[in-house]
Protein backbone atom coordinates (compact mmCIF):
# COMPACT_ATOMS: atom_id res chain seq x y z
CA UNK A 1 0.00 0.00 0.00
CA UNK A 2 2.34 2.45 0.88
CA UNK A 3 4.42 1.95 -2.63
CA UNK A 4 1.57 3.12 -4.40
CA UNK A 5 0.88 6.05 -2.90
CA UNK A 6 4.56 6.68 -3.14
CA UNK A 7 3.84 6.96 -6.62
CA UNK A 8 4.04 10.09 -7.20
CA UNK A 9 2.09 11.47 -4.25
CA UNK A 10 3.70 13.34 -1.26
CA UNK A 11 3.39 11.81 1.98
CA UNK A 12 4.46 11.70 5.03
CA UNK A 13 5.25 8.18 6.55
CA UNK A 14 4.83 8.08 10.61
CA UNK A 15 7.97 5.66 12.31
CA UNK A 16 6.80 6.55 15.61
CA UNK A 17 4.33 8.63 17.15
CA UNK A 18 5.95 9.82 20.99
CA UNK A 19 2.97 9.95 23.63
CA UNK A 20 0.25 10.71 21.29
CA UNK A 21 0.48 12.09 17.85
CA UNK A 22 -3.08 13.64 16.02
CA UNK A 23 -4.06 15.13 12.98
CA UNK A 24 -5.54 18.53 13.60
CA UNK A 25 -7.32 21.49 11.81
CA UNK A 26 -9.43 24.35 13.04
CA UNK A 27 -12.06 21.76 13.71
CA UNK A 28 -16.15 21.67 12.42
CA UNK A 29 -17.30 24.85 14.17
CA UNK A 30 -21.50 25.09 14.30
CA UNK A 31 -22.55 21.52 14.60
CA UNK A 32 -23.12 21.98 18.64
CA UNK A 33 -26.45 21.83 18.02
CA UNK A 34 -26.32 18.03 16.82
CA UNK A 35 -23.99 17.15 19.85
CA UNK A 36 -20.76 17.73 17.76
CA UNK A 37 -18.07 19.96 19.32
CA UNK A 38 -15.49 22.14 17.36
CA UNK A 39 -12.48 19.95 18.47
CA UNK A 40 -9.49 21.07 16.48
CA UNK A 41 -6.08 21.72 17.64
CA UNK A 42 -5.37 22.33 21.33
CA UNK A 43 -3.39 25.47 20.37
CA UNK A 44 -5.37 27.39 18.05
CA UNK A 45 -2.72 30.18 17.69
CA UNK A 46 0.06 27.63 16.85
CA UNK A 47 -1.26 25.84 14.45
CA UNK A 48 -2.65 28.92 12.46
CA UNK A 49 0.92 30.59 12.55
CA UNK A 50 2.25 27.28 11.19
CA UNK A 51 0.18 27.53 8.16
CA UNK A 52 1.07 31.17 7.84
CA UNK A 53 4.68 30.24 7.51
CA UNK A 54 4.14 27.77 4.93
CA UNK A 55 1.49 29.82 3.29
CA UNK A 56 -1.07 27.18 3.56
CA UNK A 57 -4.52 27.73 4.45
CA UNK A 58 -4.65 28.66 8.08
CA UNK A 59 -7.03 25.58 8.52
CA UNK A 60 -4.57 23.20 6.70
CA UNK A 61 -4.32 20.11 8.88
CA UNK A 62 -1.51 19.54 10.71
CA UNK A 63 0.16 16.87 12.91
CA UNK A 64 -0.36 17.41 17.11
CA UNK A 65 2.48 16.22 18.98
CA UNK A 66 2.49 15.82 22.48
CA UNK A 67 5.29 15.77 24.44
CA UNK A 68 7.20 15.12 21.36
CA UNK A 69 8.62 11.95 20.42
CA UNK A 70 7.79 11.96 16.81
CA UNK A 71 9.72 10.30 13.88
CA UNK A 72 8.43 11.17 10.28
CA UNK A 73 9.90 10.30 6.66
CA UNK A 74 9.48 12.07 3.48
CA UNK A 75 7.73 10.69 0.11
CA UNK A 76 8.58 13.55 -2.12
CA UNK A 77 10.64 16.68 -1.10
CA UNK A 78 8.08 18.45 1.67
CA UNK A 79 8.19 22.08 2.92
CA UNK A 80 8.15 21.63 7.02
CA UNK A 81 7.82 23.74 9.60
CA UNK A 82 7.41 23.39 13.86
CA UNK A 83 5.26 25.64 16.71
CA UNK A 84 3.88 25.31 19.79
CA UNK A 85 6.11 23.69 21.90
CA UNK A 86 9.52 23.77 21.11
CA UNK A 87 11.67 20.84 20.85
CA UNK A 88 15.02 19.49 19.70
CA UNK A 89 14.42 18.75 16.03
CA UNK A 90 16.52 16.78 13.42
CA UNK A 91 16.29 16.12 10.18
CA UNK A 92 18.45 12.60 9.02
CA UNK A 93 18.99 11.93 5.44
CA UNK A 94 18.43 9.20 3.63
CA UNK A 95 22.73 8.87 3.58
CA UNK A 96 21.50 9.30 7.79
CA UNK A 97 23.42 12.85 8.24
CA UNK A 98 21.74 14.48 11.17
CA UNK A 99 21.29 18.17 11.06
CA UNK A 100 19.70 20.59 13.62
CA UNK A 101 16.67 22.41 12.72
CA UNK A 102 15.03 25.82 14.08
CA UNK A 103 11.51 26.59 15.76
CA UNK A 104 9.20 28.26 13.59
CA UNK A 105 11.40 28.46 10.67
CA UNK A 106 10.29 26.86 6.89
CA UNK A 107 12.75 23.69 6.47
CA UNK A 108 13.29 21.48 4.01
CA UNK A 109 12.51 17.81 4.28
CA UNK A 110 13.84 15.89 1.30
CA UNK A 111 12.28 12.76 0.02
CA UNK A 112 13.65 10.28 2.11
CA UNK A 113 14.41 12.18 4.65
CA UNK A 114 13.33 12.06 8.48
CA UNK A 115 11.78 14.29 11.05
CA UNK A 116 13.08 13.15 14.26
CA UNK A 117 11.32 15.70 17.90
CA UNK A 118 12.92 14.93 21.17
CA UNK A 119 11.17 16.07 24.13
CA UNK A 120 10.27 19.72 24.64
CA UNK A 121 11.97 21.50 27.18
CA UNK A 122 8.75 23.81 28.19
CA UNK A 123 5.20 23.61 26.74
CA UNK A 124 3.32 20.30 25.68
CA UNK A 125 2.07 20.32 22.38
CA UNK A 126 3.95 20.60 19.34
CA UNK A 127 2.64 21.38 15.70
CA UNK A 128 4.10 19.79 12.53
CA UNK A 129 2.49 21.46 9.19
CA UNK A 130 3.38 20.59 5.66
CA UNK A 131 3.17 22.97 3.27
CA UNK A 132 0.09 21.56 1.24
CA UNK A 133 -1.50 20.69 4.41
CA UNK A 134 -2.21 16.79 5.30
CA UNK A 135 -5.00 15.07 3.07
CA UNK A 136 -6.58 12.91 4.94
CA UNK A 137 -9.79 11.99 4.72
CA UNK A 138 -12.85 14.50 6.37
CA UNK A 139 -14.95 13.80 9.01
CA UNK A 140 -18.02 15.71 9.08
CA UNK A 141 -15.61 18.79 7.05
CA UNK A 142 -13.12 18.58 9.13
CA UNK A 143 -10.10 16.61 9.32
CA UNK A 144 -9.42 17.11 13.05
CA UNK A 145 -9.19 14.26 16.01
CA UNK A 146 -12.39 15.00 18.35
CA UNK A 147 -10.67 11.99 21.22
CA UNK A 148 -14.18 12.21 23.20
CA UNK A 149 -16.39 12.14 20.69
CA UNK A 150 -14.25 9.41 18.72
CA UNK A 151 -14.47 11.50 15.86
CA UNK A 152 -12.26 12.34 12.78
CA UNK A 153 -9.30 10.23 10.96
CA UNK A 154 -7.59 7.32 12.29
CA UNK A 155 -4.70 8.21 15.10
CA UNK A 156 -1.21 8.12 12.93
CA UNK A 157 0.48 5.28 14.55
CA UNK A 158 3.87 3.80 13.45
CA UNK A 159 3.47 2.93 9.29
CA UNK A 160 0.75 5.47 8.69
CA UNK A 161 0.93 7.21 5.38
CA UNK A 162 -0.04 10.73 5.34
CA UNK A 163 -0.91 11.95 2.13
CA UNK A 164 0.05 15.85 1.53
CA UNK A 165 -2.20 18.02 -0.45
CA UNK A 166 -1.22 19.99 -3.25
CA UNK A 167 0.82 23.01 -2.12
CA UNK A 168 -0.79 26.57 -2.31
CA UNK A 169 -0.61 28.87 -5.11
CA UNK A 170 1.35 31.76 -2.45
CA UNK A 171 4.71 31.02 -1.76
CA UNK A 172 6.39 31.57 2.08
CA UNK A 173 7.10 34.98 2.54
CA UNK A 174 9.46 34.71 5.42
CA UNK A 175 11.56 32.04 6.60
CA UNK A 176 11.34 32.50 10.26
CA UNK A 177 8.83 33.77 13.00
CA UNK A 178 10.53 35.47 16.38
CA UNK A 179 9.62 33.13 18.64
CA UNK A 180 8.33 34.62 21.86
CA UNK A 181 9.29 32.56 24.68
CA UNK A 182 6.81 32.24 27.71
CA UNK A 183 7.70 34.71 30.78
CA UNK A 184 9.43 32.03 33.51
CA UNK A 185 7.50 31.33 36.78
CA UNK A 186 3.77 30.04 36.59
CA UNK A 187 1.92 30.85 33.71
CA UNK A 188 -1.24 33.59 34.31
CA UNK A 189 -4.69 32.79 32.74
CA UNK A 190 -6.89 35.62 32.81
CA UNK A 191 -10.47 34.42 33.20
CA UNK A 192 -13.77 36.25 32.87
CA UNK A 193 -16.47 35.72 36.03
CA UNK A 194 -19.52 33.25 35.14
CA UNK A 195 -21.81 32.03 33.55
CA UNK A 196 -22.69 30.61 37.10
CA UNK A 197 -20.34 32.41 39.31
CA UNK A 198 -23.15 33.07 41.25
CA UNK A 199 -23.47 29.17 42.29
CA UNK A 200 -20.56 29.78 44.45
CA UNK A 201 -19.95 30.60 47.96
CA UNK A 202 -18.97 34.84 47.84
CA UNK A 203 -15.17 34.96 47.96
CA UNK A 204 -14.60 31.75 45.40
CA UNK A 205 -13.58 33.68 42.65
CA UNK A 206 -10.54 35.32 44.58
CA UNK A 207 -10.07 32.29 46.28
CA UNK A 208 -9.95 31.07 42.53
CA UNK A 209 -7.49 33.81 42.22
CA UNK A 210 -5.77 33.48 45.05
CA UNK A 211 -3.04 30.65 45.09
CA UNK A 212 -1.89 28.36 42.15
CA UNK A 213 -3.15 25.07 41.29
CA UNK A 214 -1.50 22.13 40.36
CA UNK A 215 -2.57 20.22 36.63
CA UNK A 216 -3.03 16.92 37.51
CA UNK A 217 -2.15 13.85 35.74
CA UNK A 218 -6.00 13.28 34.85
CA UNK A 219 -5.08 16.37 31.46
CA UNK A 220 -6.23 15.47 28.08
CA UNK A 221 -7.70 17.39 25.06
CA UNK A 222 -10.86 17.44 26.59
CA UNK A 223 -9.74 19.04 29.64
CA UNK A 224 -7.24 19.48 32.86
CA UNK A 225 -8.34 18.35 36.08
CA UNK A 226 -6.72 21.17 38.79
CA UNK A 227 -6.39 20.46 42.38
CA UNK A 228 -6.00 23.53 45.04
CA UNK A 229 -8.23 25.00 47.02
CA UNK A 230 -11.65 24.21 46.71
CA UNK A 231 -14.24 26.41 45.39
CA UNK A 232 -17.37 26.31 47.90
CA UNK A 233 -20.72 26.22 46.28
CA UNK A 234 -23.92 27.99 47.20
CA UNK A 235 -25.66 25.67 45.86
CA UNK A 236 -26.38 22.22 46.10
CA UNK A 237 -27.88 19.45 43.26
CA UNK A 238 -26.87 19.99 39.20
CA UNK A 239 -27.85 22.13 36.44
CA UNK A 240 -29.85 21.00 33.62
CA UNK A 241 -27.33 21.02 30.80
CA UNK A 242 -26.12 23.90 29.48
CA UNK A 243 -23.80 24.39 26.36
CA UNK A 244 -19.96 24.57 27.47
CA UNK A 245 -16.93 26.67 25.58
CA UNK A 246 -13.36 26.07 25.61
CA UNK A 247 -11.41 27.27 28.76
CA UNK A 248 -14.45 26.97 30.66
CA UNK A 249 -13.51 26.24 34.27
CA UNK A 250 -16.12 23.81 35.57
CA UNK A 251 -16.92 22.51 39.30
CA UNK A 252 -17.90 19.32 39.83
CA UNK A 253 -19.12 18.78 43.86
CA UNK A 254 -15.49 17.85 45.05
CA UNK A 255 -15.04 22.25 44.39
CA UNK A 256 -11.75 21.36 42.00
CA UNK A 257 -12.28 22.83 38.58
CA UNK A 258 -11.78 21.29 35.26
CA UNK A 259 -10.16 23.51 32.77
CA UNK A 260 -11.96 22.56 29.59
CA UNK A 261 -9.75 22.30 26.08
CA UNK A 262 -10.08 21.82 22.86
CA UNK A 263 -12.32 18.11 22.94
CA UNK A 264 -14.71 19.12 25.85
CA UNK A 265 -18.19 18.53 26.18
CA UNK A 266 -20.80 19.89 24.01
CA UNK A 267 -22.52 20.33 27.19
CA UNK A 268 -22.23 19.72 31.33
CA UNK A 269 -24.02 20.04 33.83
CA UNK A 270 -21.79 21.62 36.70
CA UNK A 271 -21.99 25.31 36.79
CA UNK A 272 -19.09 26.95 35.55
CA UNK A 273 -17.49 29.29 37.92
CA UNK A 274 -15.12 31.68 35.17
CA UNK A 275 -13.78 31.10 31.94
CA UNK A 276 -10.39 31.53 30.73
CA UNK A 277 -9.94 34.25 27.95
CA UNK A 278 -9.85 33.45 24.31
CA UNK A 279 -6.52 34.39 24.01
CA UNK A 280 -4.84 32.37 27.17
CA UNK A 281 -6.52 29.20 26.14
CA UNK A 282 -3.81 28.49 24.02
CA UNK A 283 -1.73 28.96 26.24
CA UNK A 284 -3.55 26.84 28.40
CA UNK A 285 -3.06 23.77 26.33
CA UNK A 286 0.70 23.89 26.75
CA UNK A 287 0.84 23.59 30.35
CA UNK A 288 1.49 20.36 31.72
CA UNK A 289 0.50 17.98 34.18
CA UNK A 290 2.52 18.36 37.32
CA UNK A 291 2.51 22.35 36.76
CA UNK A 292 1.27 24.80 38.73
CA UNK A 293 -0.82 27.59 36.94
CA UNK A 294 -2.10 31.03 38.45
CA UNK A 295 -5.81 32.44 37.29
CA UNK A 296 -6.34 36.29 36.87
CA UNK A 297 -9.63 38.05 37.42
CA UNK A 298 -10.16 40.28 33.99
CA UNK A 299 -13.81 41.48 33.76
CA UNK A 300 -12.31 44.09 31.16
CA UNK A 301 -13.21 44.22 26.77
CA UNK A 302 -12.37 41.78 24.74
CA UNK A 303 -8.20 41.89 24.37
CA UNK B 1 -40.10 37.62 29.90
CA UNK B 2 -36.39 38.80 28.84
CA UNK B 3 -34.01 36.73 28.52
CA UNK B 4 -31.33 36.94 31.10
CA UNK B 5 -27.99 37.12 29.40
CA UNK B 6 -25.12 35.85 30.98
CA UNK B 7 -21.28 36.47 29.95
CA UNK B 8 -19.53 33.23 28.77
CA UNK B 9 -16.18 34.18 28.27
CA UNK B 10 -15.08 36.44 25.84
CA UNK B 11 -17.00 34.32 22.51
CA UNK B 12 -20.26 33.48 24.06
CA UNK B 13 -22.97 34.41 25.82
CA UNK B 14 -25.65 31.82 27.85
CA UNK B 15 -28.85 33.19 27.84
CA UNK B 16 -31.31 31.68 30.13
CA UNK B 17 -35.09 30.98 29.44
CA UNK B 18 -37.97 29.92 31.13
CA UNK B 19 -37.90 26.07 29.34
CA UNK B 20 -37.33 23.74 26.34
CA UNK B 21 -40.38 25.65 24.26
CA UNK B 22 -39.10 29.32 24.80
CA UNK B 23 -35.57 27.79 23.83
CA UNK B 24 -36.66 25.95 21.09
CA UNK B 25 -38.25 29.10 19.82
CA UNK B 26 -35.42 31.41 20.46
CA UNK B 27 -32.91 29.02 18.79
CA UNK B 28 -35.35 28.58 15.63
CA UNK B 29 -35.64 32.49 15.23
CA UNK B 30 -31.32 33.22 15.74
CA UNK B 31 -31.16 30.04 12.60
CA UNK B 32 -33.90 31.73 10.67
CA UNK B 33 -31.65 35.24 10.89
CA UNK B 34 -28.73 34.43 12.17
CA UNK B 35 -26.50 37.82 13.81
CA UNK B 36 -24.20 38.60 12.18
CA UNK B 37 -19.86 37.17 14.00
CA UNK B 38 -22.11 34.30 15.42
CA UNK B 39 -20.54 30.87 15.12
CA UNK B 40 -22.57 28.37 16.97
CA UNK B 41 -25.91 28.04 18.59
CA UNK B 42 -26.62 25.79 21.23
CA UNK B 43 -29.42 25.06 22.67
CA UNK B 44 -30.09 23.31 25.76
CA UNK B 45 -32.67 22.46 28.68
CA UNK B 46 -32.85 26.07 29.88
CA UNK B 47 -30.66 27.78 28.11
CA UNK B 48 -29.60 28.87 24.46
CA UNK B 49 -25.27 29.48 24.30
CA UNK B 50 -25.07 31.46 21.34
CA UNK B 51 -20.75 31.83 20.23
CA UNK B 52 -19.69 34.86 18.25
CA UNK B 53 -16.57 35.84 16.27
CA UNK B 54 -14.61 38.23 16.95
CA UNK B 55 -15.06 38.89 20.51
CA UNK B 56 -16.05 43.02 19.64
CA UNK B 57 -19.05 41.63 18.70
CA UNK B 58 -20.80 40.83 21.59
CA UNK B 59 -22.83 43.93 21.76
CA UNK B 60 -23.96 43.77 18.28
CA UNK B 61 -24.90 40.20 19.06
CA UNK B 62 -26.83 40.85 22.59
CA UNK B 63 -29.16 43.29 20.71
CA UNK B 64 -29.71 40.35 18.10
CA UNK B 65 -30.97 38.13 21.19
CA UNK B 66 -33.27 40.50 22.71
CA UNK B 67 -34.71 41.86 19.47
CA UNK B 68 -35.39 38.47 18.15
CA UNK B 69 -38.88 37.97 17.84
CA UNK B 70 -39.82 33.95 18.32
CA UNK B 71 -42.74 32.87 16.93
CA UNK B 72 -45.05 31.54 18.96
CA UNK B 73 -46.26 27.41 19.37
CA UNK B 74 -43.94 24.93 18.55
CA UNK B 75 -42.72 25.29 15.15
CA UNK B 76 -42.40 22.18 12.86
CA UNK B 77 -39.61 23.25 11.12
CA UNK B 78 -38.14 19.88 12.68
CA UNK B 79 -39.97 17.61 10.90
CA UNK B 80 -40.87 14.43 12.20
CA UNK B 81 -39.26 10.89 12.59
CA UNK B 82 -41.54 7.18 13.76
CA UNK B 83 -38.19 5.74 16.06
CA UNK B 84 -39.94 1.67 15.85
CA UNK B 85 -38.61 0.17 19.51
CA UNK B 86 -38.61 -3.54 20.64
CA UNK B 87 -39.32 -3.29 23.88
CA UNK B 88 -37.11 -5.75 26.10
CA UNK B 89 -34.41 -3.15 27.67
CA UNK B 90 -32.73 -4.48 30.70
CA UNK B 91 -34.26 -1.67 33.18
CA UNK B 92 -37.84 -2.21 31.75
CA UNK B 93 -39.17 -3.77 34.83
CA UNK B 94 -37.02 -1.37 36.97
CA UNK B 95 -38.70 1.08 35.28
CA UNK B 96 -41.99 -0.48 35.74
CA UNK B 97 -41.32 -0.51 39.59
CA UNK B 98 -39.65 3.11 39.63
CA UNK B 99 -42.74 4.60 38.11
CA UNK B 100 -45.70 1.99 39.69
CA UNK B 101 -46.66 1.34 36.24
CA UNK B 102 -46.75 -2.64 34.85
CA UNK B 103 -44.56 -3.06 32.07
CA UNK B 104 -46.51 -3.07 29.78
CA UNK B 105 -47.81 0.21 30.55
CA UNK B 106 -44.62 2.05 30.52
CA UNK B 107 -44.76 0.63 27.02
CA UNK B 108 -47.67 2.39 26.41
CA UNK B 109 -46.75 5.74 28.07
CA UNK B 110 -43.62 5.78 26.03
CA UNK B 111 -45.52 5.24 22.71
CA UNK B 112 -48.65 7.14 23.61
CA UNK B 113 -47.80 10.80 23.14
CA UNK B 114 -45.03 11.97 21.15
CA UNK B 115 -42.10 13.65 21.79
CA UNK B 116 -39.86 16.51 20.90
CA UNK B 117 -35.72 16.47 20.25
CA UNK B 118 -35.24 19.69 22.95
CA UNK B 119 -31.32 19.41 22.31
CA UNK B 120 -28.46 17.14 21.73
CA UNK B 121 -25.54 16.63 23.81
CA UNK B 122 -23.89 13.90 26.03
CA UNK B 123 -22.50 12.42 21.92
CA UNK B 124 -22.85 13.43 18.92
CA UNK B 125 -26.70 13.05 17.44
CA UNK B 126 -27.90 12.00 21.63
CA UNK B 127 -30.85 13.84 21.85
CA UNK B 128 -32.78 14.77 24.64
CA UNK B 129 -36.16 14.32 23.91
CA UNK B 130 -38.69 16.02 26.19
CA UNK B 131 -42.81 16.75 26.18
CA UNK B 132 -43.47 12.75 26.52
CA UNK B 133 -45.37 10.87 29.28
CA UNK B 134 -44.91 12.55 33.02
CA UNK B 135 -45.41 9.59 34.71
CA UNK B 136 -41.93 7.87 32.87
CA UNK B 137 -39.85 10.23 34.70
CA UNK B 138 -37.70 8.02 36.33
CA UNK B 139 -34.01 8.51 38.24
CA UNK B 140 -31.09 7.56 36.40
CA UNK B 141 -29.80 4.27 37.24
CA UNK B 142 -27.09 4.65 40.40
CA UNK B 143 -24.40 2.54 38.57
CA UNK B 144 -23.67 3.76 34.33
CA UNK B 145 -23.01 1.14 31.90
CA UNK B 146 -19.66 0.69 30.59
CA UNK B 147 -21.44 -0.43 27.43
CA UNK B 148 -24.40 0.42 25.96
CA UNK B 149 -25.06 -0.54 23.01
CA UNK B 150 -26.68 1.54 19.94
CA UNK B 151 -29.81 1.90 19.08
CA UNK B 152 -30.77 1.44 22.76
CA UNK B 153 -33.92 3.23 23.99
CA UNK B 154 -33.78 5.19 27.29
CA UNK B 155 -35.02 6.97 29.71
CA UNK B 156 -33.86 9.43 32.64
CA UNK B 157 -35.16 12.62 34.51
CA UNK B 158 -38.06 13.88 32.20
CA UNK B 159 -35.80 12.67 28.99
CA UNK B 160 -36.45 9.93 26.55
CA UNK B 161 -33.01 9.10 23.87
CA UNK B 162 -31.39 6.29 21.57
CA UNK B 163 -28.10 6.00 22.05
CA UNK B 164 -26.33 6.78 18.49
CA UNK B 165 -23.70 5.02 18.88
CA UNK B 166 -22.31 2.50 21.19
CA UNK B 167 -20.90 4.13 24.20
CA UNK B 168 -20.88 4.26 28.16
CA UNK B 169 -24.32 5.74 29.78
CA UNK B 170 -26.18 5.66 32.77
CA UNK B 171 -30.11 5.81 31.47
CA UNK B 172 -32.51 3.30 32.30
CA UNK B 173 -32.70 1.13 28.81
CA UNK B 174 -36.46 0.12 27.96
CA UNK B 175 -35.59 -1.01 24.42
CA UNK B 176 -33.70 -0.87 21.20
CA UNK B 177 -34.51 0.41 17.66
CA UNK B 178 -32.54 -0.66 14.58
CA UNK B 179 -33.36 3.05 13.13
CA UNK B 180 -29.88 4.78 12.19
CA UNK B 181 -30.28 7.90 14.05
CA UNK B 182 -26.22 8.73 13.59
CA UNK B 183 -24.29 8.60 10.23
CA UNK B 184 -21.28 10.79 9.78
CA UNK B 185 -21.43 10.32 5.86
CA UNK B 186 -25.08 11.93 5.98
CA UNK B 187 -25.26 15.20 5.71
CA UNK B 188 -26.75 16.49 8.58
CA UNK B 189 -25.05 13.17 10.35
CA UNK B 190 -27.62 13.52 12.77
CA UNK B 191 -31.67 12.61 12.73
CA UNK B 192 -32.95 13.30 16.03
CA UNK B 193 -32.21 17.16 15.70
CA UNK B 194 -33.17 20.17 18.02
CA UNK B 195 -37.12 20.79 17.00
CA UNK B 196 -37.43 17.01 15.35
CA UNK B 197 -40.96 15.49 16.74
CA UNK B 198 -40.27 12.21 17.46
CA UNK B 199 -43.24 8.99 17.52
CA UNK B 200 -42.03 5.93 19.36
CA UNK B 201 -43.95 2.89 18.24
CA UNK B 202 -43.95 -1.02 19.23
CA UNK B 203 -41.96 -3.20 17.11
CA UNK B 204 -42.34 -6.89 17.08
CA UNK B 205 -39.25 -8.97 18.78
CA UNK B 206 -37.30 -10.82 16.67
Amino acid sequence: MADALHDGCPALEVLATGPMTTVQDLGRPGRGHLGVGRSGAADRGALRLANRLLANPEGAAALEVTLGGLAARARGDLLITLTGAACPASVVDAAGRARPIGHQSVERLPDGATLRLGMPRRGLRTYVAVRGGLAVEEVLGSRATDVLAGLGPDRPEAGSLLPVGPPPAAFPMVELAPAAEAPPGEPVLRVVPGPRDDWFRPGALEALCAEPYEVTMESNRVGMRLRGRPLERSREGELPPEGMVPGALQVPPSGQPTLFLADHPVTGGYPVIAVVRERDVDQAAQIRPGQRVRFRLSRGEPS
Amino acid sequence: MRPRLRRCGDGALLVELEGVDEVVALYDALVADPPPGVTELLPAARTLLVRFEPSSRKGAVESAVLGARPAGGRPGAGGEVTVPVVYDGADLAAVAELTGLTEREVVQAHTGSPWTVAFCGFAPGFGYLVGGDPRLAVPRRTESRVRVPAGSVALAAEFSAVYPRESPGGWQLIGRTGLRVWDVAAEPPALLRPGTRVRFTEAPRG
